[in-house]
């Protein structure tokens, strides 16, 4: 019973976070606006991937596994980065 | 209540084996989060390219029918998660009945999907089909990402709910696996397709 209702709070707060991600897309927060989105996607991925997925039940290698993924994927996004957004950069 | 996983020759202890079960099943999500971060990856240059024209386009999403989708998919997901626990709780009747509801709530993910690709052909901004509202510049690029990263999501969905839909029938592990490993795996499958949209939302829908 502990666990159901550990799952309908989760529950709760990602739907929560999803109505306040909506709410942000409508304010006017300019450039700080994607920060605000990806930080309550992050938030709802830490959410769900935590307790919905278990992970806090999980052994440390198996946490790593998923992480790996998303670490992969960090690289992949600063190597890109780091050429896209300095293109105009002089020399 | 039989045991639908037996310990095989490979594995010291049956605790060792399910462990390798979830093992691999989280090394797969690992690669499925590569294969959707080289669209993320797209869509990420194409704004800071293009930031006016992304914005533009964004903002002619169906942006509440995507939200009503990631609420449906967040709800499907809660849904397979308690059903994960009712299996282990050997509660096969309530196990069913959760992933009737899951699968239900996918179905629905779907039926909103393809009304908004309706939608948007109606509107004109589907490349080579209806591009009558498209000018060939950063516009139909968006669009044309936006059709492969949520037509891959959605071929994600059905593949999920296939996934599910096992559970039930021929396999019936809702009813023999009572340590939830198979359940389990599908359950991590179903909830990774979930956060791959939480991250595909902000990115098509939400950006102003």
């Amino acid at each position: 019973m502990r666990a159901a209702r550990t799952i309908f709070l989760a529950w709760a707060a990602l739907l929560a976070l999803l109505a306040l991600t909506i709410a942000a897309s409508f304010a006017p927060l300019g450039r700080v606006l994607p920060y605000v989105s990806y930080g309550i996607a992050l938030a709802k991925t830490a959410v769900v991937v935590w307790i919905f997925m278990e992970l806090r039940a999980r052994d440390g290698l198996q946490r790593i596994a998923l992480a790996a993924g998303f670490a992969w994927l960090a690289i992949l996004f600063v190597l890109l980065f780091a050429d896209n957004l300095t293109r105009g950069w002089p020399p | 209540m039989a045991e639908v996983s037996r310990l095989q020759p490979q594995f010291p202890t049956l605790a060792r084996q399910r462990e390798a079960d979830h093992f691999g099943m989280l090394i797969f999500l690992s690669t499925e989060v590569l294969i959707f971060g080289g669209l993320f990856a797209a869509l990420f240059v194409l704004r800071a390219e293009h930031g006016a024209e992304y914005v533009k386009s964004s903002k002619a999403m169906h942006v509440w029918l995507g939200g009503l989708n990631t609420a449906v998919l967040l709800t499907s997901s809660a849904l397979v998660a308690l059903m994960v626990e009712a299996v282990r709780a050997g509660s096969a009747r309530l196990a069913r009945w959760l992933l009737t509801g899951a699968i239900a709530l996918g179905l629905a993910f779907l039926a909103i999907k393809f009304t908004e690709y309706g939608l948007e052909y109606r509107d004109g901004v589907v490349p080579h089909l209806s591009p009558l509202n498209l000018h060939g510049g950063a516009d139909e690029l968006f669009m044309d990402l936006y059709f492969a990263a949520t037509g891959l999501h959605a071929l994600h969905v059905v593949g999920g709910l296939g996934l599910l839909a096992s559970l039930i029938w021929p396999f019936g592990a809702a009813r023999r696996d009572t340590s939830a490993v198979f359940a389990g795996n599908a359950a991590l499958y179903w909830h990774l397709v979930d956060v791959i949209w939480l991250f595909l939302y902000p990115t098509l829908y939400l950006a102003r």
